[in-house]
């Protein structure tokens, strides 16, 4: 546990020294105090839109943080050569992996924080009320789908040597999962055999990030998602974090250092 | 003398992505012994199999037959590396933590107590005089002080056995002086010091003994003394001849 501590704790410190963030940060902070100025019509319910544009753009800013921080930590190691003294200690390249994904994970979720509170304050300033729990499941679901995609992008790193390829490859398949996923079952019914299977297959085999997905939850102020669904989302997440985290493992342990 | 690093019969094969020629022979049959306290001089020329032989002692490579063991554990267990300090060739180290940053990662990782670890951050910057530049980030650190934070990253855990490659590759005269006296400085202090360098005269002046490698086989191993025959001015001589090269300028 040592260990993963140590190697994580490298990795936050990477994201807040590097400007990734803080360029995000300060990109949705500046368009939504823009659009917040706006008066459009008098209408109250304009803030409805501004919210939706605000969580659209951390949703997107934290995709950005998770797979770009997460695509190069493996292959930037190799490169600069710094995984060789690391694993020349007494380290295992499990517990490397643990670290990078804890690490990187970690480090999602205090951006995310900043992203919510921001969120938070921009709402209230608009609405006078702070909706705590529904921000707290947002968030957490939030943090757990990026859970998904840190593991998914850090196998990815093992499989494709060049970051640039990993990120725009995660990229596609988040993007395309967010898009299409929800509806392969649909569009496979009408397919002939074996392509409808396939696409079954696909359907059932991709997590769903979709289930974490609870925009419109804090946009039209709907009432709290029942925390046993809650808890189960939250099951599922780990599911498909730890069949991610064990497929690098496997990758890893074959992987030459040099 | 009690031998703490020992390869017996070690052979190494890597595959080959060409179908002409299936595997590659890095290793055939390598049996070194280095000694307590003693700095072992691994040359041979590029290619030769001196960064294989360390990949396998650390782990990062497993042998196709054959052992080797540190301090009498196989280099395949963990733990075999608890009491080794490793310095890669050129290697970059996190250019956004600062030295002291840098060795306090180093030191978890060896389970250093808080107070440990800060006495020997505080030992090893004053060792490769980095104490003034120890909060700067590393990315302002030249090529030299790079090394040198590398040396102290691999003296971290005050191991018995130091690794080096190639541990003077690319530094100007004065960072070589500089990494020789350190080496220098830890023989002194009863470490025990494998390393691989192209720079023979370093060797000739730091090692007690080397082993010559060519084209994965052990060629030649002994005091630096037996191996620089009388007949030979220095061991570059020496070195060219027993892995065979005839200079053209001379026939």
């Amino acid at each position: 546990m040592r260990n993963i501590i140590a190697v994580a704790g490298v990795v936050i410190k990477e994201l807040y020294r590097r400007k990734d963030f803080y360029v995000l940060f300060i990109v949705t902070v500046l368009i939504c105090l823009v659009m917040a100025s706006v008066n459009i019509f008098n209408d109250d319910k304009i803030v409805r839109y501004l919210k939706e544009l605000c969580l659209l753009l951390v949703l997107v800013s934290s995709l950005v943080i998770a797979i770009s921080t997460t695509a190069r930590q493996i292959p930037a190691e190799r490169e600069n050569r710094t995984l060789l003294p690391l694993l020349a200690k007494p380290l295992s390249r499990v517990q490397l992996l643990l670290g990078k994904f804890f690490g990187c994970w970690i480090a999602c979720g205090l951006t995310l924080l900043c992203f919510y509170v921001f969120f938070g304050a921009l709402s209230a300033s608009r609405e006078h009320h702070w909706p705590l729990l529904q921000y707290f499941q947002a968030g957490m679901l939030h943090w757990f789908a990026l859970g998904i995609i840190v593991a998914m992008a850090l196998l990815g790193s093992l499989v494709f040597a060049a970051p640039s390829s990993n990120s725009t490859i995660c990229f596609v398949v988040v993007g395309g999962i967010m898009l299409v996923g929800r509806h392969l079952d649909k569009i496979a019914l009408p397919l002939p055999e074996p392509v409808r299977s396939l696409t079954m297959a696909i359907y059932y085999a991709i997590p769903h990030l979709e289930f974490f997905d609870t925009r419109d939850l804090i946009i039209h102020n709907w009432p709290l998602i029942h925390w046993n669904y809650f808890g189960l989302a939250m099951l599922y997440a780990l599911a498909y974090i730890a069949v991610f985290l064990t497929g690098a493992s496997l990758v890893f342990r074959r992987h030459a250092v040099n | 003398m009690a031998s703490i690093l020992k390869t017996d019969n070690l052979r190494v094969e890597y595959r080959s992505r060409e179908m002409r020629h299936a595997t590659k022979l890095a290793l055939q049959g390598l049996n070194l012994e280095v000694n307590a306290g003693e700095v072992f001089g691994f040359l041979g020329p590029n290619g030769a199999g001196k960064t294989t032989t360390m990949n396998v002692l650390l782990g990062f490579v497993q042998p196709t037959s054959g052992s080797a063991s540190i301090f009498g554990i196989d280099v395949r267990q963990p733990i075999a590396r608890q009491r080794i300090g490793y310095l890669p060739e050129l290697t970059y180290y996190y250019k956004f933590l600062t030295a002291e940053e840098l060795l306090r990662f180093y030191a978890k990782i060896f389970g250093l107590a808080r107070a440990e670890a800060d006495q020997r951050i505080d030992h090893l910057l004053k060792l490769v005089e980095l104490e003034h530049a120890r909060k700067r980030p590393i990315r302002s650190y030249s090529k030299g002080m790079q090394q040198r934070v590398g040396l102290a990253q691999a003296l971290i855990n005050n191991p018995d056995l130091l690794i080096l490659d190639e541990p003077t590759s690319g530094l100007d005269p004065l960072g070589r002086m500089k990494v020789r006296e350190i080496i220098q400085r830890l023989k002194h202090e009863g470490k025990t010091v494998f390393f691989s360098s192209h720079e023979l005269g370093e060797v000739e002046t730091v090692c007690d003994r080397v082993a010559i490698i060519h084209r994965g086989e052990l060629k030649v191993v002994g005091r630096v003394d037996e191996i620089r025959k009388p007949q030979h001015a220095n061991l570059e001589q020496a070195f060219l001849e027993i892995i065979g090269f005839q200079s053209e300028v001379a026939t």
